[in-house]
């Protein structure tokens, strides 16, 4: 059951893969071919079952541009 | 009937300054101008306002570029070595557009020169621009412990109308110098609100503003330029200053600033008295330089004589606006009546030097 | 997938104070992490509507005011804290902070930073050392390690040619005007959070009037280090830290 998700906001991501490396769960991996704009490759939210939105990869993001969000149990 | 006082030069400088408003001073000390910063450093406290002592002319420059930000009066006072480390400051301080006055009382230079005397060897770099890229300052050159008071008052209101930095160019003479002076307020107009200056943006209903190098201005640095260019062409045209003394029916003018013009205006009475028709022009501002009224006078004349303690620095000046019309010379430093640190031009020696020019 | 809408909360994205900019920094630079360092930090202490920040020359020149929605100015090299001395002594109710690298505040500036902290002014600095000169393309700074190549240090910095690496924070801590000097990186979300409470621990000694406050960041430079990004994490990890230890140096409610 997935406790939370992320979304990029790809425009201003510069594929530097600290997002990828940081994430616990590995939820994010770099495309090979998904380019952004600016001509960077982008980062990829894959497994998200795993994701339990705990947020390390916003607070790691060079450019913030992670949204982090997180499901609450009600 | 406003309050008359002996006062010396240095002190008219910190005396006009708090008059005009001007509450925040940061300096360092240099010979021969100390008693500016020890001045404020006692009576600025006394009405809220801020001395602080910086680590070098260097730091001094700074500091009048950051509190200049805040839209308050703010200045400096130095000498000549000093204004060479403030030389890249008053550079930023004219693209950024940001008020502040400087005091230069010179002291003879190059080098560390000697701080006990003064000169006016610090005209090229004031008038030319002591800093890179090509900017301007406007540059008062008073000629007593009067003119010093007034045109202090003067400065803080040509920064904020023209944002800015102004220059006030005294000397040791000057600056020691006791005279009598009139503690009158000067009152220039109304100025611009200072919505550019930086307080945080709560003060402004949560707004920002951002000082960034002009190359990040959205209208391109060509525009920026333009700017600085055309607020250069409207100082000449309205803030040029000088003047002249028994220099419409002369045949010879003279032409010299601050000590020197005091010395001049001994030599043209010592002249006239023994039948030789001199007259004075006396530049107050430096930059913007008064080309047109120097051309007009010297064509009337037939004749300049430059007075300047310098090597020939003022000349090049007066030269350019002449154009070659009418001969200019010069009386320099080697006027001096002797070789030693204490050595002025005295009137006796420009009136020599006339009478050499009329032997031809 | 669950409804998006009803039952989510968002836990992290952009600080609101930070601005949608490319804010001139290269792909994996750690200033972009540090800006949001500053910004959660300011938001947190409530401080934005007096901030006023001034940016020295380096990368933090365009990136910190493009990046932060505070009142900037940027300043020549080196001579942040002069400027910041004189805003600060005129408003003393704002937070006025200063955000320079090592060539700024370590070599041109440093005579000018030393005497900010001998004069005790009330302000904070954040110091960001990537040993190397960045915007100007990497040659050596004040802190580039011992053996390390730079454009400058061609065979690496050697003692005799360029002398030995500069310790800011262990440095300011030595003078009594000085309620904070600290060394932190961004290069693990451990200490990302640690380098949070650093900087607030910091601002908040400005904020008390009790003396001046430095922050170092040892940050990465991909372009300067010739390294990816992820391989500069490592070259923190194994040699910056190793002559950059992280820590407080001092940390004091009364300087005296």
């Amino acid at each position: 059951m997935p406790r939370g998700r992320i979304e990029i906001i790809e425009e201003y991501c510069k594929g530097c893969q600290l997002c990828v490396k940081f994430c616990p769960k590995d939820c994010i991996e770099i495309s090979t071919d998904k380019i952004n704009p600016n001509g960077y490759l982008l980062p990829i939210f894959v497994s998200e079952d795993e994701c339990t939105g705990c947020g390390i990869c916003g607070w790691m993001c060079p450019e913030c541009t992670i949204d982090v969000y997180r499901y609450i149990e009600n | 009937m406003t309050e008359r006082i002996l006062v010396a030069g240095n002190n008219a400088v910190a005396r006009g300054a708090i008059q005009a408003g001007c509450k925040y001073f940061f300096g360092y000390p240099i010979t021969p101008q100390s008693e500016i910063p020890e001045y404020m450093s006692k009576e600025l406290p006394k009405i809220g306002g801020i001395y602080v002592q910086s680590e070098s002319e260097s730091g001094s420059i700074y500091m009048v570029y950051g509190g200049g930000l805040t839209g308050k009066r703010i200045m400096t006072s130095t000498s000549s070595p000093g204004l060479s480390l403030m030389a890249e400051g008053l550079s930023y301080l004219a693209e950024q557009e940001i008020p502040a006055v400087i005091v230069d009382v010179v002291r003879m230079g190059p080098g560390i020169g000697t701080g006990g005397q003064g000169a006016q060897t610090d005209y090229l770099q004031v008038t030319k621009g002591c800093g890179h890229g090509g900017y301007h300052a406007i540059v008062l050159a008073p000629a007593s412990g009067q003119e010093i008071f007034d045109l202090m008052q003067l400065a803080f209101y040509l920064a904020d109308k023209y944002r800015g930095p102004v220059m006030v160019i005294t000397d040791f003479i000057l600056g020691q110098t006791e005279e009598p002076i009139e503690l009158r307020t000067l009152d220039f107009g109304p100025l611009p609100e200072k919505e550019w200056a930086l307080t945080g943006k709560e003060k402004r209903g949560g707004k920002r503003v951002t000082h960034v190098a002009a190359f990040f201005t959205y209208q391109g640095i060509l525009n920026y330029q333009m700017k600085l260019i055309e607020k250069y062409a409207e100082i000449k045209r309205t803030e040029v200053r000088y003047e002249k003394y028994l220099a419409d029916d002369c045949d010879l003018l003279i032409v010299a600033y601050g000590s020197s013009a005091r010395i001049a205006r001994g030599a043209v009475d010592m002249g006239r008295a023994n039948g030789l028709k001199l007259g004075l022009f006396r530049p107050i501002t430096l930059w913007p330089f008064p080309v047109e009224a120097i051309a007009e006078g010297a064509s009337k004349a037939g004749r300049v004589l430059v007075v300047e303690d310098s090597q020939g620095q003022l000349v090049e000046d007066v030269e350019a606006s002449v154009k070659g019309r009418v001969p200019v010379h010069l009386l320099g430093m080697w006027g001096r009546h002797n070789v030693g640190g204490g050595g002025i031009i005295h009137p006796e020696r420009v009136i020599e030097e006339v009478e050499k020019l009329n032997e031809g | 997938m669950k409804d998006k809408s009803s039952d989510v909360k968002k836990v992290t994205g952009r600080p609101d104070l930070r601005l949608l900019s490319l804010g001139m920094y290269c792909p994996g630079c750690h200033y972009g992490i540090i800006t949001r360092v500053i910004c959660e930090v300011i938001e947190e202490l409530g401080v934005a509507g007096k901030a006023i920040g001034l940016a020295g020359v380096g990368c933090s020149f365009g990136g910190a005011p493009m990046t932060i929605d505070i009142d900037w100015t940027s300043c020549p090299h080196g001579r942040a804290p002069a400027m910041a001395t004189a805003i600060k002594r005129i408003y003393p109710d704002a937070m006025v902070l200063t955000v320079q690298g090592d060539g700024d505040l370590g070599a041109i500036g440093l005579g000018c930073f030393m005497n900010a902290l001998v004069r005790g002014e009330n302000l904070t600095t954040i110091f960001l050392n990537n040993a190397v000169y960045g915007t100007t393309g990497g040659q050596m700074a004040p802190t580039t390690l011992l053996g390390m190549k730079t454009t400058t240090t061609p065979l690496g910095r050697d003692i005799q040619t360029n002398g030995y690496p500069l310790h800011v924070p262990e440095l300011a801590a030595t003078m009594r005007g000085v309620a904070y000097a600290a060394r932190c990186t961004v290069h693990t979300p451990a200490n990302f959070q640690k380098a949070k409470k650093s900087l607030k621990t910091a601002i908040q000694k400005q904020i008390d009037g009790i003396g001046y406050g430095i922050v170092e960041f040892v940050s990465a430079c991909p372009p300067g280090w010739g390294l990816k990004p992820l391989e500069c994490l490592d070259y923190i990890s194994e040699r910056m830290l190793e002559e950059y230890p992280l820590g407080e140096f001092k940390n004091v409610d009364k300087t005296d």
